[in-house]
């Protein structure tokens, strides 16, 4: 079947849409409102209208479904006036700040306005005059800024199946925000970013701590050193022509955080390395000694939210290992000042992370100073004149916590924790540790169930890919799963909501690959062969699990479901009592 | 307080299709929508709290703040707007220092903004507790909120409860 867009013609496949089938073509058709991850986009935005020959309306390009012979214009003076009169439209309400805004570069809208030529001024309309939400440690919300595209709405909603946002109220006063006015803190929101990861404007954004993270560099009391996580070199080596593998790029990080003022740099994968022999021992321990099962991953921040939110029924099931981020936090806090003789000086941790659920998790349990998420690196690298694409001095990076294994590099893709688990469970279980790729765990299936074997005992096994997901996992997958690994954003932390705006599918893929890639090339590939973890256990912690691993390794959840929109009637009534006192 | 409407008495029945006419029941049984029973709807229909919101701020009918002892509706339809009823409005404003839901400072008094009332033969006109008053004007509707106040005074009712200071500023 095939169809004419500006007089090429297409193939294209049933069901695609116009704007698909365009996108493919390297036709450019604006768009605020449609995501390449949602099957159902809101048409709201009304930007990417087409002409249909034989059809006097403009129609949006993302609903309309192709059939065979349509001929579309994409880009005619009417169309052009339209999306034009759209823009103009918005920029009359939007606030003029865009100099002091942290979206300047990156904006989407000033790109639209740009290419189509906005006039300035065109439309004066009423400013919004909302207030801004900084009540959370990690997400931030400025509503004036928002163009009401919806996309952060589908993503939390159609893809993650949180819905802690929604569009509140009509009219002009219409707004995007949590139930009742409340702050994001409060709405049930598991800060698991992707609504910041897709917004178009400064609506959204992570609570930013390049300023703080500065001012620390250039404080001489203090000792700064930072943990990169896996996905970040991963996400970082696709910004160059020819992409450096995954330890070249941490090198490449590693000599420009020194340049900036950096004392260490460390490879949060060690501490992933840490996190597979404690995860895998808890395991062994709970599949042999009649634990609760199936038992979940804890690796990623948003997840734990999502479940001490809204599922905190399955707490029980929760690993009790914190995260890779956290492990490193504790050990770098505890072991590096006497490593590196500095027990007199302030060390101050910066994690710099694929993610924005990690600034609560280091607010909740403390170790980590400040995280900064991949954009705000960049941020960084800006601010201090670091022309990174073309940095090309490395440094290795440093001593005891350095070394990380292709298991732990695995750790940035869905399906990677399982698949790092899986090699050292089967070695603890007195079995062979697998060497073959783990293909059931890889890729960007939603859901991924299968068995393993660990010598004549079959583990049921499954990964979930996105928050979404879980529900249908819990809903339609096996009852009897022995281990479940779940990644709060799709694709996991490579499409993590603190990932460079603009991610698409398929920008997802190539990290897979980097990171895959990461793996096979790695001299050892399980943790359990990590021979500085396996020195750690031996000088420090002594068996995973044990009392000192205990005390640094491992943390408790609480249920936080009643204050999820916990309401204000009672309040309300209160304060009617106090003032009810002055005679009628 | 439990505001949840009869009809959650049977959960597998419910979808987020009758959102709405369960909002309208609940405020027909409170007078308004409490967080209480937005967010017990949501979870009885098993949709995010911030929809269930998102719906009930969209439509004008439903409420965020119980109602006062005395339920003004101000006409501003055509007719009322061209005789002025901005003007007495804005008086109540004033008067009753209204908040941004539509309550006097002190709980007593609702004001609300009601399109037609099919009365534009008096205009302008209100409802003040559900009897007419036409051919308005400030001076009028002064000595009609003096007459009720002196009337509470002298014989004073129950002192209600359920009285708001605010609500969600909608």
């Amino acid at each position: 079947m095939s169809i004419v867009i500006n007089g090429r013609e297409l193939q294209f496949r049933p069901g695609e849409t116009v704007l698909q089938i365009a996108c493919r073509a390297g036709i450019k058709i604006p768009h605020l409102c449609s995501l390449d991850w949602s099957p159902s986009p809101s048409a709201s935005c009304r930007l990417c209208v087409v002409e249909v020959e034989g059809s006097p309306k403009l129609q949006t390009s993302c609903t309309l479904i192709a059939s065979d012979g349509m001929v579309v214009h994409t880009h005619t003076p009417r169309i052009l006036k339209a999306r034009r009169t759209i823009v103009e439209l918005m920029v009359a309400n939007h606030p003029p700040d865009c100099l002091g805004c942290h979206r300047a570069g990156t904006c989407e809208l000033a790109d639209l306005a740009r290419e189509l030529g906005v006039r300035p001024r065109q439309y004066v309309g009423i400013k919004k005059d909302h207030p801004l939400d900084i009540s959370s440690s990690a997400i931030w919300r400025d509503p004036n800024k928002c163009v009401l595209c919806g996309r952060c709405v589908t993503m939390c909603h159609q893809i993650q199946g949180v819905g802690a946002i929604d569009y509140i109220d009509r009219g002009f006063r219409t707004q995007v925000g949590p139930g009742f006015y409340k702050g994001i803190n409060v709405s049930g929101c598991t800060y698991c970013g992707q609504c910041v990861r897709v917004c178009p404007t400064g609506a959204l954004m992570e609570h930013s701590h390049v300023d703080a993270v500065v001012s620390e560099l250039g404080d001489p009391n203090t000792v700064v050193v930072a943990q990169v996580a896996p996905a970040v070199p991963a996400t970082l080596s696709l910004g160059r022509s020819k992409p450096p593998t995954v330890p070249v790029m941490l090198e490449h990080l590693a000599a420009a955080l020194k340049q900036i003022g950096f004392a260490a740099v460390f490879d949060t994968a060690f501490s992933a390395d840490v996190t597979i022999m404690e995860e895998a021992t808890e395991f062994l321990g709970r599949l042999q000694g009649g634990g609760v099962l199936p038992m979940f991953t804890s690796c990623s921040p948003a997840w734990i939210n999502y479940v001490e939110l809204h599922r905190p029924d399955l707490i029980p099931h929760l690993s009790t290992c914190k995260s890779p981020q956290q492990m490193a936090g504790a050990l770098i806090k505890e072991i590096y000042p006497k490593y590196a003789g500095l027990e007199d000086k302030r060390i101050v941790l910066v994690s710099i992370m694929p993610c924005t659920a990690k600034k609560y998790e280091a607010e909740d349990l403390g170790d980590v100073d400040y995280v900064l998420t991949t954009r705000e690196l960049t941020t960084l690298w800006d601010r201090f004149g670091i022309d990174f694409n073309k940095f090309e001095d490395r440094l290795p990076l440093d001593p005891p916590f350095a070394e990380a294994t292709g298991a732990a590099r695995l750790f940035a893709s869905t399906g990677g924790v399982m698949e790092a688990a899986v090699r050292t469970a089967a070695s603890l279980a007195g079995a062979e540790t697998p060497t073959a790729p783990l293909n059931e765990a890889r890729g960007l299936d939603e859901v991924k169930c299968f068995t393993f074997d660990v010598g004549d005992t079959t583990l049921n096994l499954a990964v979930v890919n996105g928050l979404g997901q879980v529900r249908t996992l819990l809903e339609e997958g096996p009852a009897d799963l022995h281990f479940v690994e779940v990644m709060s954003c799709p694709g996991g932390c490579a499409g993590g909501g603190g990932q460079p705006y603009g991610t698409e599918a398929a920008d997802l893929h190539r990290r897979l690959d980097r990171i895959y890639d990461a793996d096979a090339h790695a001299e050892v590939h399980s943790s359990h062969e990590n021979q500085s973890v396996a020195a750690l256990y031996e000088q420090y912690l002594g068996q995973p699990l044990g009392e000192v691993s205990h005390r640094l390794l491992h943390r408790t959840y609480t249920d936080r479901s009643s204050g999820v929109l916990a309401n204000d009637d009672a309040q309300t009534k209160r304060g009617a009592r106090a003032g009810a006192g002055a005679p009628h | 307080m439990s505001s949840a409407p009869a009809t959650l008495a049977q959960p597998a029945e419910l979808s987020r299709e009758q959102l709405i006419p369960l909002l309208q029941e609940v405020q027909a049984k409170d007078g308004y929508l409490s967080q209480t029973a937005m967010t017990e709807l949501a979870q009885a229909l098993d949709t995010p709290v911030a929809s269930v919101y998102g719906v009930a701020t969209f439509y004008n009918q439903f409420r965020f703040a119980p109602l006062g002892e005395h339920v003004i509706e101000v006409c501003r339809g055509t007719a009322c707007h061209v005789k002025q009823s901005l003007t007495l409005y804005q008086h109540l404003e004033r008067r009753l220092k209204l908040r941004p839901d539509g309550n006097s400072a002190d709980g007593r008094f609702s004001v609300l903004s009601v399109a037609c009332v099919g009365a534009c033969s008096i205009a302008p006109v209100i409802k003040l507790d559900g009897e007419f008053y036409g051919h308005l004007t400030v001076e009028k509707l002064d000595a009609l909120l003096d007459g009720i106040d002196k009337h509470d005074t002298e014989s004073p009712t129950e002192p209600n409860q359920e009285q708001p200071t605010e609500a969600s500023h909608s």
